[in-house]
């Protein structure tokens, strides 16, 4: 994985508890995250800069304009928008839907968790969180990185160059190999322009 | 209280700084208080009032965040005492709602448990299976051991606070019962 080892990730905790918040926040910073916390979901989907959709691609990630949040870990149970609300406008967004969601409740209703790794959670804690269950977040936010620098390749190169005598592997400026490009017959060289979920031949 | 008797050289060379180092308090007063301490913490965790999630908050506690534990003991009892006044409230209403009820002793048994208040738990959880029969006798008798059991545990943290302040910022207080 080309992620630095030793970068500081950033987590975005969640909970209308202030106490709650001030254990969260000493929890994730025992174990070298850096940390913002909100008291609600809605102040959350502010730092997260969520906006409406985008239609038109753009060549450079929007997180890049933003506090850019590797994780965000909710408490289930808040008055107005819930962990879960909150968990569904997130993957819901096409700018935020990568980043890895964990929820926290006190209760262990098998429904609630279910519905909420369903609905996209990566993990679901049971509170009081310990120290330990701070290891469980490293994992997700190196996975749903490693994914995003790749679409960052993508996104940056805007272009992907076959040609008819395509090895398949890394020739191309950029590096992101599409299984369905490296197998078009094409004579000479066509040219793709591609974003996140759609590819269109210019 | 006068230790003179049992000074040594050694401290009355250092008693030109024994009002600005804890370091340099008479070592009979300092092991008592430790002593007062042990006891206390043992105290708390044998009577059942603490379990091991407050050995996790002691764990998080350094040099960053030298005053943690006591912090977050401040906004528990900051959250159970408006919680405690809340339940008051909703119990002497009349007719009485049994799941608002309910819905505030659940609060407040989620923030006992986030400070390891054991026995204030098992109270709520009592309490929340009274509400569950709407047995009124039944969550009268476990609010009263609710309270006192919130006013119980708030004196002894009190004093161990206190006793820790007086032990020194460099003493870490000992696992509990060890």
């Amino acid at each position: 994985m080309a992620v630095d080892a030793g970068a500081q990730f950033h987590v975005l905790a969640v909970d209308d508890s202030l106490m709650d918040r001030k254990l969260i926040e000493r929890l994730l910073k025992t174990s070298s995250f850096h940390v913002t916390t909100v008291d609600s979901g809605s102040k959350a989907l502010e730092v997260l800069g969520l906006r409406e959709d985008q239609v038109t691609p753009s060549a450079v990630s929007p997180e890049h304009n933003e506090i850019e949040v590797n994780l965000v870990i909710t408490d289930y149970c808040m008055p107005g928008m819930t962990g879960y609300d909150l968990l569904k406008k997130i993957k819901g967004s096409s700018s935020l839907k990568d980043i890895p969601v964990v929820v926290m409740s006190s209760e262990n209703v098998p429904s609630r968790i279910n519905r909420c790794l369903e609905g996209g959670a990566e993990e679901f804690f049971l509170k009081p969180v310990q120290l330990s269950d701070m290891k469980r977040l490293r994992p997700h936010i190196l996975k749903g990185r490693s994914k995003d620098q790749q679409l960052q390749r993508e996104e940056n190169s805007n272009t992907i160059i076959i040609s008819s005598s395509s090895s398949g592997s890394g020739s191309g400026s950029g590096g992101s190999k599409r299984k369905a490009m490296d197998e078009e017959p094409s004579p000479g060289r066509t040219r793709l322009r591609f974003s996140a979920g759609s590819l269109t031949m210019l | 209280m006068a230790l003179a008797s049992h000074r040594h050289i050694s401290s009355c060379l250092c008693s030109i700084h024994s009002s600005l180092c804890y370091s340099t308090r008479p070592e009979m007063e300092r092991s008592s208080l430790q002593r007062q301490l042990a006891n206390l913490k043992k105290s708390l965790f044998d009577q059942g009032n603490l379990d091991e999630q407050f050995d996790q908050l002691e764990e998080l506690q350094d040099d960053a965040s030298p005053n943690f534990v006591e912090e977050v003991v401040t906004l528990f009892f900051r959250d159970s005492s408006r919680l405690v006044a809340n339940i008051e409230q909703a119990i002497e209403k009349s007719p009485r709602d049994y799941g608002s009820l309910d819905a505030l002793v659940h609060q407040l048994k989620d923030s006992a448990s986030s400070i390891g208040a054991a026995k204030m738990m098992k109270e709520c959880t009592v309490f929340r299976e009274y509400c569950d029969k709407r047995n009124l006798e039944g969550c009268l008798r476990s609010f009263q051991k609710v309270k006192k059991e919130h006013s119980t545990l708030r004196l002894k943290l009190e004093n161990y606070f206190q006793l820790l302040r007086q032990v020194g910022p460099a003493e870490k207080a000992t696992r509990s019962g060890n």
